[in-house]
């Protein structure tokens, strides 16, 4: 029977999963490869610039390898997190009527996987246009926690012995 | 296309001696089943000899490379310095390749699963189901094939400026794959509108090793997040801090001329590169296993094993599941042995999933029977 918290999952992973699938190609086409050049070649300039001793065009070459590498390191990460919480949470729907909670706790427990799965890798992507903005780590750090209360709590339904239909 | 009644086989005609009967043509599920963890033993299989046979040899040369760039700057030679990054550029090829040969035919493999557990509401004829997924076993072998030979064969005898004939594989391989699926989504549409299953559904049996697959894999799942998010919180900015800051003190040195602590900065970079690659190596492994125990839950009635056996391959699982990630972060404090037991944790999960193919394959096919049967009308 297809329940409530089976739908939030399994529809609300395959929406995830495709806007992160989406994210990442637009990504990819457009920004990947350039950041990528950009990355190699700040830190190539940086050892040439040193090389002719020039050290302030080296320096400034190295913080610009940090900050490309900062914004690439999340916007993968990101996109790679969207993707992977939307697989568990098709794979978890498919199965969720297997957690052994009351379909209003389940519920529960579905909301909040979507809701983690949603907004740790948002929060995660937002700190590339603020880099070291407190209130988007703190979101991350509630989406991750919503992600893992709701874990916790799936992997103790599922532990529990079958006691209904 | 008939609705199909709830299924099919109780644990009787799953035991070991109804096998006697003979096998069943294998369906799309099956081959599915099949080579999905033919694929995941596989792709680990790789993993495992490039973990012991190329990846430190590959940091190593890394770290030669970037001690040669800033022996290069120290003599003031922009030349050398070119040419070292490019030599560092093939290198970090080599193993970006192989990392994604690994990862994407163990994808490969999760999806095959995946498609397997929807195969009943995949509303398509049986013939065309097989043929389907006999396209994207090829897909997945190709795909990682084609990664694999990107570094090797290079734009060797290629028309085109930037692309190599071992990435065309690839593109071709992963267009292979996105267009099953787009059948697949299509045959679901059709399903839809419909609303008859095309084969029964995998039988809901409560069983220990299912249980413990699916709580195991939860908690692993669960696991490798709470080390996420404590690496994120303690370790992320710091190392990323550390890294620019180590790569200056190179810099400066190799300018002041000074190569010992040039060299010094080169290690201090090797052990910070290490830090940061076990951290995400153990998050990313513990959690695709307990996706995969997850996954080999469902397919449990597949595996034509005694209880017996199949408690002992998924105690195997789950053993090696644990052991391989906890150990590749113990590589930092304990060195080659932590890798080599982490190596054997990943040979425990290989032979545990190779054991549950021999089951897969001993299956005399009750549930293949039935779907057949529901096709044509009996």
């Amino acid at each position: 029977m297809m329940t409530g918290s089976r739908k939030l999952l399994i529809f609300g992973g395959m929406a995830l999963a495709a806007f992160g699938m989406l994210y990442g190609l637009q990504y990819a086409l457009f920004v990947e490869h350039q950041t990528l050049d950009h990355m190699g070649g700040s830190l190539t300039q940086s050892f040439s610039a040193a090389a002719n001793r020039n050290l302030a065009q080296s320096q400034a070459a190295l913080e610009q390898y940090g900050e490309t590498k900062y914004d690439y390191v999340r916007q993968v990460d990101a996109h790679s997190h969207w993707i992977g919480l939307a697989m568990l949470m098709i794979v978890l729907g498919v199965i969720f009527e297997q957690v052994n909670f009351s379909e209003g706790i389940r519920q529960l427990v579905a909301l909040s996987l979507l809701a983690g799965s949603a907004l740790f890798p948002l929060a995660v992507i937002l700190q590339t246009y603020h880099h070291g903005a407190i209130v988007l780590k703190a979101l991350a750090v509630v989406g991750s926690a919503l992600v893992i209360a709701a874990l916790a709590a799936t992997a103790w339904g599922f532990a529990k012995p079958r006691t209904t239909a | 296309m008939p609705a199909i009644p709830r299924p099919i086989p109780d644990s009787a005609s799953l035991s070991p001696k109804s096998s006697a009967r003979g096998f069943e043509q294998m369906s799309a599920r099956r081959i599915y089943i099949f080579g999905g963890i033919a694929l995941i033993a596989a792709g680990l299989l790789f993993g495992d000899i490039f973990a012991v046979f190329i990846l430190h040899q590959n940091a190593g040369r890394q770290g030669e490379a970037l001690l040669a760039a800033s022996r290069a700057v120290a003599a003031g030679n922009t030349a050398a310095v070119n040419e070292a990054f490019r030599h560092l550029g093939s290198i970090l090829e080599d193993r970006g390749t192989k990392v994604d040969a690994h990862v994407h035919m163990i994808d490969a493999g999760y999806l095959a699963l995946l498609l397997a557990l929807v195969q009943p509401y995949i509303a398509l004829a049986r013939q065309t189901k097989k043929s389907l997924a006999a396209l994207f076993m090829a897909g997945g072998v190709l795909l990682p094939a084609g990664i694999f030979l990107i570094h090797y064969v290079g734009l060797a005898g290629s028309p085109f400026a930037a692309i190599g004939w071992a990435s065309v594989l690839a593109d071709s391989a992963g267009a292979l794959l996105i267009l099953v699926l787009i059948v697949q989504a299509w045959g679901f549409w059709k399903y839809l509108g419909s609303r008859q299953l095309g084969e029964p559904e995998l039988p809901d049996e409560d069983s220990m090793p299912r249980r413990a697959l699916l709580t195991g894999g939860t908690i692993l799942v669960l696991l490798g997040f709470v080390h996420g998010a404590y690496y994120a919180g303690t370790l992320l900015y710091e190392h990323e801090r550390m890294e620019t800051v180590i790569l200056q003190r190179l810099i400066d040195a190799a300018t002041a001329g000074n190569l010992e602590a040039a060299t010094a900065e080169v290690n201090n970079f090797g052990n910070l590169a290490g830090a940061r690659a076990v951290n995400i190596a153990a998050h990313s492994h513990i959690i695709e296993f307990g996706l995969l125990a997850m996954l080999l839950s469902f397919v449990q009635p597949f595996v034509f094993l005694s209880e017996k056996w199949k408690r002992r391959w998924v105690k195997l699982l789950l053993g090696g599941s644990v052991i391989l990630p906890v150990f590749v972060l113990l590589e930092l404090k304990l060195g080659l042995l932590a890798g080599g037991i982490a190596d054997v944790g990943g040979l425990m999960v290989i032979v545990s999933l190779s054991g549950m193919l021999v089951g897969i394959l001993r299956y005399s096919g009750g549930l293949d029977a039935a779907e057949r049967g529901a096709e044509e009308g009996t």
